[in-house]
């Protein structure tokens, strides 16, 4: 069995009485492409926030290359992230900061490297998201909101990572947009052989990025499998979910 | 049903829990607080520093505060200048307008007025963008480009108040007591070499000193609130609007606040 290269076991978290994250026990193989379907406020956001380190877990521990990262602080919690990209749902571009200084933050201010030699690398990483040049100086505000996302992308590749978080990658744009990101997500992600975990609502996007998905519901996983069983799981939950139908065992929050 | 140890919403609500509650949640605050500043200060007291973050705030804590720490200094002096000298004509004592402008503005005003205004102008500043970077996600995002926060937001921030802040209050000592100069040679037939004299003759450079140490501390405070708040801010325009009002609040009070305390302990030293 190949090592994981991110593992979380029975991850638990609760913010008052509201208990968003019930145990929840997901791994992600190296080079996979790991889709995580859930609808408004299933915790996929939390279970992110907790794969990443921005929150602790209150139970459970998560496993990166085989060590327990789950407590880590400093400069081993810095050596984790500086193997993960993170691709935000509203792209978090630092709006202070001119494009190319976005995408090259880490290697500017974790690696030290010198600004101009950080920017031919940045302009890479930009050309790489079908970016020309001329975008680099200009600041995030003047960008569309699928350039922002092209941005986000061109920033969490380029030191190379082993693994790549996207939350909600295509939320927001218009669908052929949409599409282009989903191409480049496969692309990038492909190109790099890294691992990858998306978590989203829209099915178009899981069906073409995954190469397995699994469905969140309540704070857990409920079910996983190739991303060809998705139209055959036989599970109530991730059927009334893939086709979008308000009636079925999940209530629609509203 | 009615248990006052349980919280549950059935029963008549019991006045005792809610004072307990709301002391509890005090604490927590304070603790939070407390433990938010002292990494804030250990951030920028050790390496590494973030120079280019630093000298950025300075210009924009400091110098573009110039303005109105200018025009609330001058305007501070002329009045305090009006008051003391109608107030000592009432015994003849019109003579001690200089060394008291002086002294008031040094010792409390100069560096009380800045204080404020900064609590407004640059406390909600922080607090508003620090909230709005929490609210997109960019501070999330700094954390998995491996930068720490405090280092590259927060401690440079709060090292730029602290040294900026008493290079302002200097300037408006200089600016108040222009002020009242500026009445009493024009309103109220003060010669001007006597009067200023009479400024330079009496005021001590403890008498300044006390203002600038005042100053750092307030420094301090100012941008801890804002970058606080901004910190803690709740999503949407209401969260991001509530920091900034939090935090200028919160500034002014601890500003006044610290002032006396600071009056009171100086004095007590003989400073």
């Amino acid at each position: 069995m190949t090592l994981s290269i991110l593992e979380l076991r029975g991850v638990e978290k609760s913010f008052g009485r509201n208990h968003v994250l019930r145990g929840v026990d997901l791994d992600v193989a190296p080079g996979q492409s790991l889709v995580v379907l859930g609808g408004s406020g299933s915790g996929k956001s939390v279970m992110l926030k907790n794969a990443l380190g921005l929150m602790t877990p209150d139970a459970g521990n998560i496993f990166f290359d085989g060590e327990d990262v789950t407590r880590d602080q400093g400069r081993s919690r810095d050596a984790m992230r500086a193997r993960i990209g993170m691709l935000f749902q509203s792209a978090a571009l630092f709006d202070s900061l001119t494009v190319w200084e976005n995408v090259a933050f880490r290697l500017i201010h974790a690696d030290r490297l010198k600004r101009k030699e950080a920017k031919e690398r940045a302009i890479a990483s930009l050309k790489k998201v079908r970016l020309g040049a001329s975008v680099a100086d200009l600041r995030p505000a003047e960008l569309s909101g699928g350039m922002q996302k092209r941005v986000g992308l061109a920033r969490a590749i380029i030191s190379e990572p082993d693994l790549i978080f996207f939350d909600e990658p295509t939320t927001g744009l218009d669908p052929i947009t949409a599409d282009a990101i989903n191409d480049l997500i496969i692309e990038q992600v492909k190109g790099l052989g890294a691992a990858s975990i998306s978590i989203t609502h829209d099915m178009a996007s899981a069906r073409k990025i995954a190469d397995e998905i699994a469905m969140l519901f309540e704070g857990k996983i409920i079910w996983r499998g190739p991303a060809s069983m998705i139209d055959h799981s036989g599970n109530a939950y991730v059927d009334q979910f893939v086709h979008g139908r308000a009636e079925g065992p999940i209530q629609p929050s509203i | 049903m009615s248990n006052a140890s349980t919280k549950t919403s059935g029963g008549f609500p019991n006045p005792l829990q809610w004072i307990g509650v709301g002391i509890l949640a005090t604490c927590q605050e304070l603790g939070r607080l407390a433990i938010f500043a002292s990494r804030v200060k250990f951030a920028a007291l050790t390496p590494r520093w973030f120079v280019g973050a630093i000298l950025r705030q300075m210009v924009s804590i400091g110098f573009y505060s110039l303005p109105v720490v200018g025009l609330s200094a001058i305007f501070i002096g002329a009045a305090l200048a009006l008051n003391i000298y109608s107030g000592g004509s009432r015994f003849g004592a019109e003579q001690f307008v200089p060394t008291i402008v002086v002294l008031g503005i040094t010792r409390e005003l100069g560096v009380v007025i800045t204080g404020l205004m900064l609590a407004g102008r640059v406390s909600a500043g922080i607090a508003a963008e620090v909230g709005a970077m929490r609210v997109t996600e960019q501070i999330d995002a700094l954390k998995t480009l491996s930068a720490n926060p405090f280092r590259y937001l927060y401690a440079p921030r709060f090292l730029a108040a602290m040294v900026t802040l008493p290079i302002l209050v200097l300037i408006a000592d200089i600016i108040g007591v222009m002020g009242g100069w500026l009445v009493s040679t024009q309103a109220l037939d003060f010669d001007s070499t006597v009067y200023l004299r009479n400024t330079l003759d009496f005021v001590t450079i403890e008498d300044v000193a006390v203002g600038l140490i005042k100053a750092v501390v307030f420094g301090g405070v100012i941008a801890i609130m804002g970058c606080y708040h901004g910190a803690n801010s709740k999503a949407g325009a209401t969260g991001v609007g509530r920091a900034a009002t939090l935090s200028m609040v919160s500034a002014a009070v601890l500003v006044l606040g610290l002032n006396y305390v600071m009056s009171t302990l100086f004095e007590s030293i003989g400073l």
